[in-house]
């Protein structure tokens, strides 16, 4: 009876939550062990030492401020429609008004275009943009070097070439004749951007493969027998990232130079959209006659986003740098 | 023997700029071709546009030809001496880079010196005072000048000391309300040295003046890449094993910053010195446009906005050349530099 009555209660006992948890996690619990978990406390060791300089942390602070802005910039100016990334205008206005003025915090530009307004829609025009030209040649860039670096030979001999030729291109030039024939068109310039940025990503993942292909753990994964790709993605690939990962940040506040300094030609951005260097090209002609807040604003957003990366991305180097830590 | 060595690796540097240089041409010209249609550069006012002119356009410059060919029929011209014509300046190539490239280089060397003057002094403090307030402060201000705009940075010094401070004379190379180009004699184009060989004081005073605040604008990005160059470096030169010998035999610290360490700090310094001063003569577009300077960089600007292919080859075929052999010479100066590195 007794043990009927126990059998019976175990088949009808359903396992505890806790238990299917645990089973369905214990092949994962091994993985985060044993793979993740160094990974994990390398990059809690990092975290500490960046906590620890001051200037990154200002600009992890800056970049946060940014990221909220440009991710929810309605929160803090009503968007414009139809498309919110152009500038109110108010054609009753039709002469600049100084900050602080009636409905203007930081005054107003030709027409009644709100500065505030530009600041604020401004970063996310300048963070979309920077993520995506750096983020496509971060890719493109470390896959033809791991490729390269790996390879060796007449491949690499190959692609190194063409990457000096890419380098030893005028790019800025080339880039406005692409603008100068496809209007004024934000999408163009990317492309045109992302066309001459990959190159400097190849050649410095090559440089560090080169030094990485030569340490005995690649021996041995070669020996165990895993195949060249796994030992390009699983092995070199996670051992070269550091000075990627320095470079990209740094590279994400001069892609945005790059940006603005096209649109104040009249290359990037349209006319009247929130993009601070079309601010300033609108507001050069009125800072001689002292309206400078035209001017100053958007400069000094520009200034801060720049800031911002570059801040951080000289943290980075400090802590991936093997001679500057411990 | 040892300029044997030189002579060919310097030869086989060379030979390997060909290929660069091919590529590099082909790569524009494919775009130039890509980005638009090569007779709109011909046209210069609407009143042109006829049929029976854009043939003859067509006919003239071979435009009916597949690229390929056109760039063929480039490539010829550029072997024999000829870049071609260019549109925009209505001048030949040749003429035109000839015309634009000393004012370039007159900036470029002006804003390179400040920013060697003031780096060096700069980053040496810096790593001899590591993590104290000096170092510190030089770490963001050195931030700060790479991240600012170099337009607004140009429009704001312009604004201060131009139109409210009356220190300096406004946008151009020279007043040219008081100076005329054509009284001097052109020697080499170069306004500062031609105003000297010409006897004109006035003129070459006039002609600094103009100098100052481009060359400053120009200068900030590139004094804060020397400074951060030449803080890590000094500060591994520090660490040296020979600087704590020079230290323990009781020389003056002075003397071990400046004879032992500084020297040897220099060496990768150099490096980025020479590529900087390269990258600018190619011409800075943004702060040549801003000081209406008349240099390679503003008017390759706008032969790219007015489709100017001939001009825009001209300038690139120029610029590759530059780059390159900044490269090449850089490459030289760090063998001499440090005996250590071999050339291969």
């Amino acid at each position: 009876m007794d043990l009927k009555r126990s059998e019976k209660k175990g088949t009808d006992k359903k396992p505890s939550l806790k238990a299917v948890v645990r089973t369905f996690l214990a092949p994962k619990v091994a993985v985060v062990r044993t793979f993740l978990a160094p990974r994990i406390r390398e990059i809690k060791f990092d975290l500490h030492l960046l906590s620890k300089s001051a200037t990154s942390m200002a600009g992890v602070a800056l970049l946060v401020m940014l990221s909220v802005v440009a991710i929810l910039p309605w929160l803090f100016a009503a968007p414009n429609y139809p498309d919110p990334l152009y500038m109110p205008f108010d054609r009753f206005l039709p002469d600049p008004t100084p900050p602080l003025s009636e409905g203007f915090l930081l005054g107003s530009g030709n027409n009644g275009a709100d500065i505030y307004y530009g600041i604020i829609w401004g970063a996310r025009i300048s963070m979309t943009f920077a993520i995506q030209v750096v983020l496509i040649s971060v890719v493109i860039g470390t896959l033809l070097g791991i490729f390269s670096g790996y390879k060796g030979g007449t491949l690499d001999e190959l692609i190194m070439r063409i990457t000096d030729i890419f380098l030893s291109i005028p790019s800025l030039i080339l880039v406005m004749a692409i603008a100068a024939v496809l209007g004024r068109d934000l999408n163009a310039t990317k492309m045109a951007l992302i066309a001459v940025w990959w190159s400097g990503y190849t050649r410095l993942v090559r440089g560090q493969v080169l030094s990485i292909k030569e340490n005995s753990y690649i021996d041995a994964a070669r020996a165990s027998g895993s195949s060249e790709g796994r030992i390009m993605l699983r092995h070199i690939l996670p051992n070269s990232w550091a000075p990627v990962l320095v470079s990209a940040t740094m590279d994400m506040g001069t892609v945005v130079l790059v940006m603005a300094g096209l649109s104040y030609l009249g290359l990037g951005a349209a006319h009247g959209m929130a993009e601070w260097g079309v601010m300033i090209n609108d507001g050069q002609k009125y800072f001689v006659i002292g309206y400078w807040w035209m001017v100053v604003f958007p400069g000094m957003a520009i200034l801060t986003f720049v800031m911002a990366f570059n801040l951080l991305g000289d943290g980075l180097r400090d802590i991936f740098d093997p001679k500057m830590r411990r | 023997m040892f300029w044997l060595q030189l002579l060919t690796y310097v030869v086989r540097r060379l030979f390997l700029l060909i290929p660069v240089l091919l590529g590099v041409t082909i790569l524009t010209f494919a775009i130039m071709r890509a980005a638009g249609d090569p007779v709109t550069a011909y046209l210069t006012n609407p009143e042109q546009i006829d049929e029976r002119r854009i043939q003859e356009i067509i006919d003239k410059y071979q435009l009916d030809e597949p690229t390929w060919t056109q760039y063929i029929y480039w490539l010829k011209g550029v072997l024999e001496g000829d870049l071609g014509y260019s549109q925009m300046s209505h001048l030949p190539v040749s003429e035109t880079l000839a015309l634009k490239l000393p004012a370039t280089f007159e900036l470029a060397l002006t804003s390179t010196l400040i920013a060697v003057f003031v780096g060096i002094r700069m980053g040496t403090v810096a790593a001899v005072r590591v993590n104290s307030w000096i170092d510190q402060t030089t770490r963001v201000v050195s931030l700060v000048a790479v991240s600012i705009p170099v337009f607004w940075l140009g429009l704001l010094l312009l604004m201060v000391f131009y139109n409210q401070l009356h220190w300096f004379p406004g946008p151009g190379r020279y007043t040219a309300a008081e100076f005329n180009l054509n009284d001097l004699k052109h020697y080499t184009n170069i306004l500062l040295i031609d105003t000297l060989l010409n006897g004109r004081w006035d003129f070459f005073k006039d002609a600094v003046m103009h100098l100052v605040l481009p060359s400053i604008t120009l200068a900030f990005a590139s004094t804060a890449l020397i400074v951060r160059m030449m803080r890590s470096s000094m500060l591994e030169v520090l660490g040296a094993e020979y600087v704590r010998t020079a230290r323990s035999k009781g020389l003056p610290e002075k003397t071990v910053i400046n004879k032992h360490a500084r020297r040897n700090a220099l060496i990768p310094t150099v490096t980025v010195i020479g590529l900087g001063f390269g990258g600018l003569l190619g011409g800075a577009v943004l702060t040549e446009t801003i000081f209406t300077w008349p240099g390679l960089g503003a008017w390759a600007a706008q032969a790219a906005i007015n489709l100017d292919t001939a001009g825009i080859m001209g300038f690139t075929l120029l610029t590759a050349i530059i780059y390159v052999l900044a490269n090449l010479v850089v490459d030289l100066a760090y063998a001499y530099l440090d005996p250590r590195v071999r050339l291969t």
